[in-house]
């Protein structure tokens, strides 16, 4: 069974915000949207995005970690939003394991989004229904695309090629490889949700330099130090005495 | 629906900024859809940015401008109390008034642009309108980062050059937040560090790419130099340095003339043979052999210099090599004295300097690549040491900045980096002689009336003769540019622009025509009194700045000011080159330019600004666009573009692609009629592959210099050394000294430059922190790029401004509980200069003595159509109030600026932090009068429910 | 949770109209076994058409919950799983059975509908109301585990929720059910208002019961498992967007917390103590009671209003965890 996901690679997004707003772009326009924007030149703009980067500082001065850290949907193989909706307009496809909402049924009585742990279900004000990451349906399958092309927005977009996208269930898949290679973790696992989506943690590279590593013996300055040599006729010892 | 029939994919180059990423924009019904990365580009390789992604929401703003504006008369500057005109009227009035500045005084007239891409354009108009008063914003972006690299080795970073992190081991990033090369850089830091590699960043605050550094080095803003020398201190100490590529690729065995009696101290010591002239370095130097103990002609055969020591010529001229004396400037620069002053532990210092050394010693590169160098000597392999650098405006926008960033230049080239695999690499045009050769007049004769300037607008001295001065040392530019007062002042100094003009010092002028820069807000410092500046009037209730024009698309802050206010297009609405002339998008392989072609027609009334420039060109007859008949030249841009020479004849273009009747030429070569076709078949990017020999080592690489001649690149095909020691600054240090026939400074300034120009780098306090109290002022005050917002033009974006609606100035929670603020506080915070209120948060991300915040969010009230109650002008400020354009000096005040190269000093603000009073209003302060809509402008929407060519849906 | 008056007007409303629904029953089930005077069939279809009322206004307040209630009929599909499409298919059943039990009274039409064994005759209005009770009990627990259910929400998450659901629904119709008894005449005052003080005193006991529980709930979420980053200083610099977002509004009462403890102490006060007082006051009063219990019941109800936005605000939702920054 195939299960699409994104890996997010902690370890390089550097909190662009690109995969941000290509996804409202990509989205507002496309069978997802439009997803509205309240006050949109006014006080307190607010609006409708299906992926959100946040900043966290771990740690204390100097030993600070400054963490960018996108979140949409991850696309739960046990999605508590699913059951919850009274109208099944939330549901997952068996196919791909995608989460979707069915704009067409959905009440927009928000009971989906007190389901979910992560809160990364949105109600857009206008349309008044549920909206979330749709791993881009409409595009991933899109024939009339070229093949490098059927990927999510925002995997296209990010240009630290943070975000990986496949299915998590093929063991052989570049983000499968990335999860296992690179201890891939999944967020709040307390729950049991089993999001599909996982995250890449940081790595650190150090370079040990060894004292005995740090002189070599052709250093340069053995052949540079040639100390400049005092003229002949400078004073010295032999001046002043004879012994 | 995702594929409407009426879908188009037409490809184009972004400009949401100056990163210049390739892009397709997807239109549906003429309606702008979805715009992404074009993966064929070789900027950004189909990636994108927070900005680029939301282009659509910059197209179909409310802040854009729709139709050429008027000033109402009777009403105020910034009211913006507009009435529209026709194009015509616009024409004829600022024509009428141009060609009488012309015939006049042509330095009545003032051409200032900001963050554009066209000063190949700009450049060309100013120089042939005549007047000196011209300059695009480097002066007030990162000068320091041109003039302190490409005086020392040639080129730069920022679009001259970069690291090579493919083949880079180890990355230092110096005072970077986003930089220009925005998705480049990003792409290859992440593919840097997938492969390993490991990251340092050095940088008083822990954002963006230093978020994912290895390791953060927090410094003390201002205090680079110190380190740098420091770790130069270490590197020599340790023998860590390469020591055969300084000796055949930089002047560290030339030998100085160290006799202080002597009237050329400090110069180089020469062979006798005449040197030939030109703008190059000629091989004429000494070296102190040590085969045959004597002096020996530079890069003699089989000859091999002494780096360190004392020689004494047969002359009796005593001389050292400039390593040495470079060896002696860094002796009492230890890492424990560097620590005092940067904040770093001296053993970091240390281990940071190890790291560096031992990397680039011991992981040395070898690519299968033969090439042959100036001096005839065959190589087999092209040899690197994997340590890169990147730096930009932490370094440079400090009145130091000059030499901490000759200090890196000579770090990197210590370590053996430049132009090598895993070092430094250029991009063409660069390398470049030091300096390079372009010359402004050397006097005021070179300014005539009706005629075209005598020499370059802008240029590169290379001895204190090449300053622009009058005769008794006094500057000829409105900006000082080139004056004894910022000698090397290469990108002009916008940023004093408005304030002498204002107070007619050195001269008033007439016009201001001001093209894509925010000065009455982002990029003017001492913001509140400047814009008094520009409404301030004289006795005779003129205004002091009699007539001032404004060409942007939006409604920035600026435009409020302006006389007459002239409509651009946006980037998806117009024909751009993006010039070898100017600052192409070259690659590390070789030259690379590239164009925007228009994807969507112009809205209202707007006309490209290039359209405006050709028109007025014309009207005015200036000789670049006129026919001999004194006919128009030029239809329009695109066919300037394509027919255009710089000479006639010269087969050199605004573009260097598809040149010759058929297109079959490149770089060089006739005109072609279908140019822009063959742009936009090929992505529009020209990109020209070096063959590989040519691909590193440019300074001394013979293939490529031959290359670069013959195309017309440049003129010699010298070598290009390294400038440890930089003889250029000491001829402005010996004139200082009352020494050589050269021009001298006044008085009043020699001590001034007599200590800046300084053959080597040294540390000192930044100009401002020495003119300051620091125990009343304790806290260095700095901003970052925030990666989704471009300067001051994004918070009309809808979708951006929800990321930053304002900004808060991030204290470290030590400074901040000291001074008794809670996070979210609302504070003040206090230069000698101004204050602003704000609110305070808590940040474990930057360095304590230092406090920041994202640059350009805040927002006078009204300005950009958003409303006055938004977000940006409430809670949003702007540091700009905090920070002075000028300084006092000896003899009145001085621009707050690099004393070597006029680099506005952003980053050398101190300021202090207190808590507000109970009862203050919860609203940034200074606060601006509301300003309306001007007519035009599209109506601001109350819900934005956009859905591309359904008007949403 | 941010405590939104649709569904706070839904849940109260509707708790009292179950509970009145209950106490009617219960008042003509006492007088057929001849515990109480029997009351007349006006008496039974006032106090329907009151309970049909509340329930009434409960509906259209829930209306405003939703985005689409144009669309609301859908929500009837998936009982097999959401409790919330139970409890929107038990309500109009529970009123529908409510409505015919109003009716049969209303018209006195009564017949025998079957016999047990034993002999005893089975009213219709004693089935209908056997079953209008067994549908109140089903719509509490529906209601209830629309919000017991969510496990995320640990504060709700508790059979406590339920019992609270019950409880204070029931003792809400009781207390008005007394009012009504007082304000009829009917000789059942000192019954009911027992009933409900028994009720009002138990809920508080649960109420209390599940206020100690969630004090000492233990966030099964940290920012440490939200981010999947160890280490015991974590703090959110930025949520990604400064002017709100759906997040920032639906799950957080922005509300200081001193004004939570305030309602607190409002809701303990108006939904238990006042009332308890008032009922008890009622039974020894010797003229008309009345309006010191309508007083009961209109302080009891505030107080439950009280009662249910705490309950909203009390529940930290752990997405929370990821919005708590603006800059
Ligand atoms: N405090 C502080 N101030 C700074 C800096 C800092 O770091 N800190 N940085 C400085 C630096 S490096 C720079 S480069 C400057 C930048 O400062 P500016 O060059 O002033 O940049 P902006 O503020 O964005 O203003 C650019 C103007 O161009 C307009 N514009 C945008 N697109 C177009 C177009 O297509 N056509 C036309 N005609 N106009 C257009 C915008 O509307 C805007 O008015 O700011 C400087 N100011
Ligand atoms: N998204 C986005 N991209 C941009 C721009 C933009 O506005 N938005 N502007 C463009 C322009 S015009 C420019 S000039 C470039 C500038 O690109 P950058 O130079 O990357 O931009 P700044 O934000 O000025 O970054 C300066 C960095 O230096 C640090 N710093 C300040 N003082 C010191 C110091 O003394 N020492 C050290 N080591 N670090 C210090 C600051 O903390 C900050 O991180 O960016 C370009 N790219
Ligand atoms: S686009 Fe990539 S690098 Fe940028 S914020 Fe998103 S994931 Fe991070
Ligand atoms: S992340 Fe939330 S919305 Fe997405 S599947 Fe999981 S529970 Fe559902
Ligand atoms: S809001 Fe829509 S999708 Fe969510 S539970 Fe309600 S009906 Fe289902
Ligand atoms: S997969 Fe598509 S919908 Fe989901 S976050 Fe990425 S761009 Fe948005
Ligand atoms: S980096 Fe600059 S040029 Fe590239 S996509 Fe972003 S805004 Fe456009
Ligand atoms: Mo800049």
């Amino acid at each position: 069974m195939t299960q699409l996901a994104l890996v997010i690679d902690l370890n390089v997004c550097v909190g662009c915000q690109a995969c941000v707003t290509s996804c409202k772009e990509w989205n507002t326009s496309g069978e997802a949207g439009p997803l509205v924007d309240l006050r949109p030149y006014d006080a307190d703009p607010t609006g409708t995005f299906f992926n959100r980067v946040q900043t966290f500082e771990v740690g204390e001065y100097p030993n600070t970690e400054t963490v960018h850290f996108p979140k949409s949907c991850l696309h739960c193989e046990e999605p508590p939003c699913v059951p919850v909706c009274p109208t099944g307009a939330s549901y997952k496809r068996e196919e791909d394991g995608i989460v979707l909402v069915d704009y067409d049924k959905c009440i927009g009585c928000k009971y989906c989004s007190w389901a979910c742990p992560y809160g990364v279900r949105e109600v857009d004000a206008k349309r008044k229904v549920m909206t979330k990451c749709t791993l881009c349906v409409d595009r991933i399958y899109d024939e009339t695309l070229p093949e490098w092309d059927r990927k999510p927005a925002c995997v296209r977009a990010c240009p630290t090629n943070a975000r990986l996208f496949g299915d998590v269930h093929d063991p052989d898949s570049e983000v499968s490889t990335a999860i296992r290679e690179n201890g891939g973790y999944q967020l709040m696992p307390e729950w049991g949700t089993k999001p599909a989506n996982h995250y890449l943690p940081r790595h650190k590279t150090r370079i040990t330099v060894r004292e005995d590593e740090l002189e070599r013996s052709d250093n340069p300055l053995r052949i540079d130090s040639k100390l400049p040599k005092p003229d002949r006729d400078e004073p010295s010892l032999d001046d002043v005495t004879s012994w | 629906m995702t594929q409407s029939p009426t879908q188009e994919v037409k490809n184009t180059t972004c400009y949401m900024c100056a990163c210049r990423c390739g892009i397709r924009v997807h239109v549906r019904d003429g309606e702008v859809r979805y715009i992404d990365g074009n993966p064929d580009h070789p900027i950004n390789k189909g990636g994108i940015c927070a900005k680029g992604s939301s282009g659509i929401m910059k197209q179909y703003s409310p802040a854009r401008l729709t139709k050429p504006l008027r000033r109402k008369q009777g009403a105020e500057r910034g009211a913006g109390d507009f009435e529209p005109i026709s194009w015509d009227e616009a024409f004829s009035m600022l024509g009428e008034r141009l060609a009488h500045l012309r015939e006049t005084d042509p330095r009545k007239f003032a051409l200032f642009t900001g963050r554009d891409q066209m000063q190949a354009l700009t450049g060309l108009f100013a120089k042939q309108f005549g007047t000196p008063n011209y300059a695009a914003h480097g002066g007030f972006c990162s000068v320091n980062m041109a003039a302190g690299m490409i005086y020392t080795i040639g080129g730069s970073f920022w679009e001259f050059g970069g690291p090579d992190l493919e083949r880079s081991k180890l990355f230092v990033m110096i005072g970077t937040a986003e930089d220009h090369h925005s998705n480049p850089l990003k792409i290859a830091i992440s593919k840097f560090k997938r492969e390993g590699g490991r990251f340092i960043s050095i940088n008083p605050v822990r954002t963006g790419y230093s978020a994912i550094a290895d390791e953060w080095v927090p410094i003390r803003p201002g205090t680079d130099s110190a380190l740098l020398l420091a770790l130069i201190h270490e590197i020599i100490a340790k023998g860590l340095y390469d020591r055969d590529f300084l000796v055949r690729y930089s002047n560290g065995g030339q030998l100085v003339n160290v006799d202080e009696a002597n009237d050329e101290f400090g110069m180089f010591l020469r062979d006798e043979a005449p040197a030939s002239e030109g703008c190059y370095d000629p091989q004429d130097k000494l070296w102190w052999d040590r085969r045959t103990d004597r002096a020996v002609r530079t890069h003699s055969a089989d000859a091999d210099p002494y780096l360190l020591g004392e020689f004494r010529l047969e002359d009796g001229t005593l001389a050292k090599p400039a390593f040495q004396l470079l060896k002696e400037r860094v002796e009492e620069y230890t890492p424990e004295w560097a620590s005092r002053i940067t904040g770093i532990p001296a053993e970091t210092i240390r281990r940071l300097a190890h790291e560096m050394g031992v990397t680039a010693r011991d992981q040395r590169i070898e690519l299968p690549i033969a090439w042959t160098d100036s001096w005839g000597v065959e190589h087999e392999s092209v040899t690197g040491n994997p340590v890169s650098f990147h730096a930009m405006r932490g370094l440079a926008a400090h009145s130091n900045g000059f030499h901490s960033i000759r200090a890196l230049a000579i770090l990197m080239s210590l370590l053996g980096t430049i132009d090598r695999p895993g070092g430094f690499r250029h991009k063409a045009p660069f390398p470049r002689p030091i300096p390079p050769c372009a010359r402004t007049p050397k006097g005021p004769e070179g300014v005539q009336p009706g005629k075209p300037l005598d020499g370059m607008v802008l240029g590169w001295p290379a001895e204190p003769d090449d300053l622009f001065v009058d005769d008794q040392g006094e500057p000829v530019r409105i900006d000082k540019a080139f004056s004894w007062e910022y000698p090397l002042a290469v990108h002009g100094m916008m940023h004093n622009v408005i304030t002498n003009a204002w107070r007619g010092d050195p001269y008033p002028i007439d016009t201001l025509l001001i093209f894509m820069a925010n000065m009455a807000w982002n990029s003017t410092m001492n913001t509140v009194e400047v814009r008094k500046m520009l409404n301030d009037k004289d006795e005779n209730g003129e205004y002091k700045i009699p007539f001032l024009v404004v060409a942007d698309a939006f409604q920035s802050e600026m435009t409020a000011f302006a006389d007459l206010v002239l409509p651009d297009t946006t980037y998806l609405e117009r024909h751009d080159a993006m010039s070898m002339l100017d600052r192409p998008i070259s690659e590390f392989d070789g030259p690379a330019d590239s164009v925007r072609i228009p994807v969507v027609p112009p809205t209202g009334e707007c006309k490209p600004f290039q359209e405006v420039l050709i028109e007025l060109g014309s009207r005015l007859k200036l000789p670049a666009f006129t026919t001999p008949e004194g006919k128009r030249k030029y239809r329009d841009y695109p066919d300037f573009v394509v027919n255009y020479e710089t000479e006639p004849g010269s087969g050199i273009g605004f573009l260097a692609g598809w040149r010759g009747k058929g297109g079959e030429k490149s770089l060089r070569g006739e005109p072609n009629p279908n140019q822009w076709e063959m742009y936009a078949k090929n992505n529009c990017v020209y990109h020209h592959e070096l063959p590989k020999s040519y691909q590193y080592m440019r300074n001394w690489n013979r293939g490529y210099l031959e290359w670069s001649q013959r195309n017309r690149i440049t003129r010699y095909a010298e070598p290009i050394l390294i400038h440890l020691y930089s003889e250029v600054l000491m001829k402005f240090r010996a004139a200082a000294q009352g020494k050589g026939t050269s021009r001298r400074p006044p008085a009043h300034l020699a001590e001034r430059v007599a200590t800046y120009f300084d053959p080597l780098p040294f540390h000192y306090d930044p100009l401002e922190c020495q003119a300051t109290d620091k125990h009343t002022y304790p806290l260095a005050a700095i901003t970052q790029r925030p990666m989704a917002m471009y300067h001051s033009w994004d918070s009309q974006n809808a979708w951006l401004r929800q990321i930053h609606s304002h900004n808060v100035l991030f204290v470290s929670p030590i400074t901040a509980r000291n001074a008794g603020i809670e996070d979210d506080d609302w504070i003040w915070v206090e230069s000698q200069w101004g204050k602003v209120r704000c609110m305070a948060k808590y940040s474990e991300a930057v360095e304590p003595g230092t406090v920041w915040t994202w640059n350009a969010i805040g927002k006078a009230a009204g300005a950009w159509n958003l409303s006055p109650k938004s977000n940006e002008a409430r809670k949003g400020f702007l540091l700009n109030h905090l920070i002075s354009e000028e300084l006092p000096g000896d003899k009145g005040r001085i621009s707050n600026s690099d004393p070597v190269t006029g680099q506005a000093s952003w980053y050398d603000v101190r300021v202090r932090i207190y808590k507000a009073e109970a009862g203050e209003p919860e609203v940034t302060s200074p606060q601006f009068d509301a300003v309306k809509p001007f007519p035009g402008q599209p109506k601001r929407s109350r819900i934005l429910n956009f859905f591309a060519a359904k008007g949403g849906k | 949770m941010h405590p939104a008056f649709s569904v706070i007007f839904l849940t109260t409303l509707i708790g009292a109209g179950q509970g009145l629904f209950i106490a009617l029953f219960l008042v003509e089930s006492l007088g057929l076994l001849g515990m109480a005077p029997m009351q007349n069939g006006t008496f039974f279809a006032l106090g329907i058409l009151a309970s049909l009322i509340l329930l009434g206004l409960g509906l259209f307040a829930s209306f405003f919950h939703l985005g689409r209630p144009e669309r609301a009929w859908r929500t009837a599909t998936k009982w097999r799983t959401s409790w919330l499409s139970r409890e929107v298919i038990v309500l109009p059943a529970f009123m529908g059975v409510v409505f015919l039990y109003g009716l049969a009274h209303w018209l006195n039409f009564n017949p025998t509908l079957f016999t047990l064994p034993g002999d005893r005759a089975v009213l219709a209005t004693v089935a209908l109301g056997a079953a209008g009770t067994l549908l109140a009990v089903a719509l509490y627990v529906s209601t209830a585990m629309i919000y017991a259910a969510v496990k995320f929400l640990q504060e709700w998450h508790s059979p406590l929720t339920v019992v609270n659901y019950t409880v204070l629904g029931a003792a809400s119709g009781f207390t008005l059910a007394t009012a009504y008894a007082a304000w009829s005449g009917a000789q059942l005052v000192p019954v009911l208002a027992s009933i409900a003080i028994v009720l009002t005193l138990l809920g508080l006991g649960t109420r209390i019961a599940s206020l100690i529980r969630n004090a000492r709930i233990k966030p099964k979420s940290t920012l440490q498992t939200a981010i999947g980053i160890k280490h015991p200083r974590i703090v959110q610099k930025s949520q990604g967007f400064m002017g709100g977002s759906f997040n920032t509004r639906e799950f957080f009462h922005h509300k200081s917390d001193g004004f939570v403890r305030a309602v607190k102490w409002i809701f303990l006060i108006a939904a238990f103590a006042i009332p308890t007082v008032l009922l008890a006051v009622s039974l020894l009063m010797t003229v008309d009671p009345t309006s010191v219990l309508i007083a009961a019941a209109l302080i009891q109800y505030l107080g439950l209003i009280a009662e249910r936005w705490f309950f909203f605000a009390q529940a930290n939702h752990p997405q929370n965890l990821y919005y708590q920054s603006v800059s």
